[in-house]
């Protein structure tokens, strides 16, 4: 009979999986509500670049909290971090110091110094990572207003020419009112999002470590019972996580091209909420690294949608925290259902023959 | 003895922020010995003390709301401030279209905006307890968006409390020779201490913090605590938006209680609580509270430039959270016992030295009997 039983050879689908889906779903319809309302501007391409282009810091922040969240902790340094290296890196291209190289090296080094404090701290002494990272916070934007007070624009020559550089898709475009072709733009920033998704996802999904953190962040006893190093896994998911902060800090400097107070700030706060419309837990374990470009994608077409629609300003948070509301209420109640065993009525009937029934 | 030692270990958790806050004021006695000295301006008493106490109410009342959630929802309430600044909107709206302003008008308001905090605490405990949303993410919604409906509620403006009465309860009352913020805040805490006191809101909170399904199967039902804690948080949110909004005078939607939520996360944690929910102990948040208030007003009296302040907090958060973590504390105390063996060995092979001289002289003297 067992063997008969077509659905002992499915798997039942794993968590991370079923939140991606809504999560991509949820994006799908977020964007075609936005090309059925404005139908001219989301239509075309370089809009959707723009998104890439405009908030490649955020999509890379979001990143690096994702992987720190798959592991049950928090960073909620990231935003000062990123705000921190754009300052410097101006401070430092603009005394005529260091060339681009030298920018770049600083932005890794501050980045890495960051996440080897919060790693070798919430890892390995225990503390708590919400007070650690909120004191690495309070340490980076203490150390930004040291460096510099006043917004720095950075002219070294060689940066704006880093700065202006675009690399034109010449298959994509738009036609415009002249009859002109204008082939859609993108900017070096996006290259780096692009490289980052790649080997983060690659090493999430294959690699010994990405394994090792999805073990941890689900349960941190059994994955100890299984011989995985915890302290060294939690370690090097801040580190990480403080690197890519860094990366972020490089790219923002490339997109605005000056450093300011205001850089960044909560860059924390909206990496959590794109990391929860793309489908990654808080709680650690769950979730798909290609969730959080996503949930990225979903919380900027939300923004530029209430943007487009006209809404006052101070009723666009409202709209933002209500949607955002909605889309936690799905989840929570898509997850519920499941867990009652309720979520089986939508599939065919011949898969619930061999349902055990209760009562006899 | 013994029991006295068990009271002692009982209060061991307090031992950490009442030193730093011992710390902190031997450092400011060593800048300026007058530090403690009180004045009598106007019959009223000022002073650096009467100074911390009214600068700190508002964080104190707010981190005992924030010791009941994080004890019980095993996470933190990041929009406290957005909620009191959205209860104290509604207060200030009641109170200036009241006509004329008497004690009943400010104590309806207070009334109001407690029942506004409840709505939003029941709103934040609803996501939290019955739909499973971890309590971050559950507030996140309101962090973002709170702000926002204070200001339509405040009608786009900022409107200013100019009355007596508020401008008392903001200062000083007449013929008291305390500011009165300070006196809320002990009226507050005592009634806190009572509650916890006499009933079993303690058992329960710490019962659901330590293990929610053991909770449920001694008969508490684990989702109504969560949801009890987060109405008891939108109350103190009101009453600390309350005393903000008669301290400043004018409700500015923008900047009232701005990131308090961090301040007071950070008080739980000083106070020696888990963030991770179980035990806790208001005691320690209060004192955590206040040493934080001591800690900001420490880096200004000792001339910190003003940019540099956040990052020697910074430091000075991490040094003590490293000297308070689990790892270090085990370390020290297998130093000290190592130390502690040493010693007593040390004393051993001395008195075990002395006897030998006394056996081997005792043997000798046997041998020349001999």
């Amino acid at each position: 009979m067992g063997a008969l039983n077509p659905n002992k050879t499915k798997t039942r689908m794993s968590n991370s999986t079923l939140l991606f889906i809504i999560a991509g779903i949820i994006f799908l319809v977020m964007y075609g509500i936005a090309l059925l309302t404005f139908p001219l501007s989301f239509k075309q391409f370089q809009t959707f670049f723009d998104f890439f282009n405009l908030n490649a810091a955020l999509f890379i922040v979001t990143l690096g909290m994702c992987i720190v969240m798959i592991g049950g902790g928090i960073d909620i340094s990231v935003g000062a971090v990123c705000g921190l290296v754009t300052m410097a890196c101006a401070v430092l291209l603009e005394s005529g110091a260091g060339d681009i190289w030298d920018a770049l090296f600083l932005s890794l080094g501050i980045g890495l110094a960051f996440g080897l404090m919060h790693g070798y701290l919430i890892a390995y002494l225990e503390i708590q990572p919400f007070i650690i990272t909120l004191a690495g916070m309070f340490l980076a934007q203490g150390l930004l207003t040291t460096l510099h007070r006043e917004p720095l624009n950075v002219t070294k020559p060689a940066f704006v020419a880093l700065r202006s550089v675009r690399i034109e898709i010449p298959w994509l475009g738009t036609v415009n009112r002249l009859g002109v072709f204008i082939p859609c733009e993108i900017r070096p920033g996006v290259l780096v999002v692009v490289a980052l998704v790649i080997i983060y996802a690659i090493m999430m999904k294959w690699s010994r470590f990405g394994r090792n953190l999805y073990s941890v962040g689900g349960n941190r006893q059994s994955a100890r019972m299984l011989g995985i190093n915890v302290k060294k896994t939690m370690f090097f998911s801040y580190v990480l996580c403080g690197l890519t902060a860094g990366i972020s800090g490089f790219v923002f400097l490339i997109t605005t091209g000056a450093g300011n107070i205001g850089n960044g700030s909560l860059f924390e706060m909206k990496a959590i909420a794109a990391n929860v419309m793309g489908g990654i837990l808080l709680n650690g374990g769950v979730g798909n690294l290609l969730g959080a470009p996503i949930g990225t994608l979903t919380l900027l077409t939300i923004n530029e949608l209430i943007r487009a629609a006209g809404v006052q300003s101070n009723l666009q948070a409202i709209v933002s925290g209500l949607l955002l509301y909605i889309f936690i209420m799905l989840q929570s109640i898509i997850m519920s259902l499941r867990d009652r065993k309720n979520f089986r009525l939508v599939l065919p009937s011949w898969l619930k023959l061999h349902r055990p029934v209760e009562g006899k | 003895m013994p029991r006295l030692k068990a009271r002692f270990d009982r209060l061991s958790h307090l031992f950490l922020p009442l030193s730093v806050l011992v710390i902190l004021l031997l450092i400011n006695l060593i800048k300026g010995a007058d530090y403690f000295k009180i004045t009598m301006v106007n019959r009223v008493l000022y002073g650096n003390i009467p100074n911390i106490l009214f600068g700190a109410s508002e964080l104190v009342i707010l981190s005992i709301g924030m010791t009941l959630v994080t004890a019980a929802a095993r996470g933190q309430d990041i929009s406290i401030g957005e909620s009191g600044a959205i209860s104290s909107a509604i207060f200030v709206q009641y109170v200036l279209n009241a006509g004329e302003v008497t004690i009943w008008t400010i104590l309806v308001g207070l009334l109001i905006s407690c029942v506004a905090g409840i709505v939003i605490g029941a709103f934040n405990g609803t996501l939290v307890s019955f739909f499973n949303v971890q309590p971050m993410v559950a507030t996140l919604i309101l962090f973002l968006g709170g702000r926002s409906i204070a200001f339509i509620i405040d009608g786009k403006v900022s409107p200013i409390l100019a009355n007596p009465i508020s401008n008392q309860i903001g200062t000083v009352i007449k013929g008291v020779p305390i500011q009165t913020p300070i006196i809320l805040t002990a009226v507050f805490i005592v009634i806190v201490s009572v509650v916890l006191k006499v009933t079993n809101l303690r058992l329960y909170v710490e019962a659901v913090g330590i293990n929610p399904n053991t909770a449920r199967l001694n008969g508490i039902n684990p989702k109504r605590v969560i949801f009890l804690t987060f109405l008891l948080m939108g109350i103190c949110s009101a009453v600390a938006g309350f005393i903000a909004v008669n301290k400043v005078g004018r409700h500015d939607s923008v900047n009232l209680l701005k990131f308090i939520m961090m301040d007071a996360i950070l008080a739980v944690a000083l106070g020696g609580n888990s963030l991770s929910g179980g035990k806790f102990s208001i005691t320690g948040s209060i004192i955590g509270a206040y040493t934080i208030e001591v800690l900001n007003r420490t880096l200004l009296r000792l001339e910190v430039n003003p940019e540099a302040i956040k990052a020697f907090k910074a430091v000075f958060i991490i040094i003590l959270m490293v000297l308070a973590s689990p790892v270090v504390r085990v370390y020290a105390k297998k130093v000290m016992d190592k130390a502690k063996a040493f010693v007593a060995g040390k004393a051993a092979r001395q008195t075990g030295r002395l006897k030998k001289a006394v056996v081997s002289i005792t043997d000798s003297s046997v041998k020349k009997e001999e």
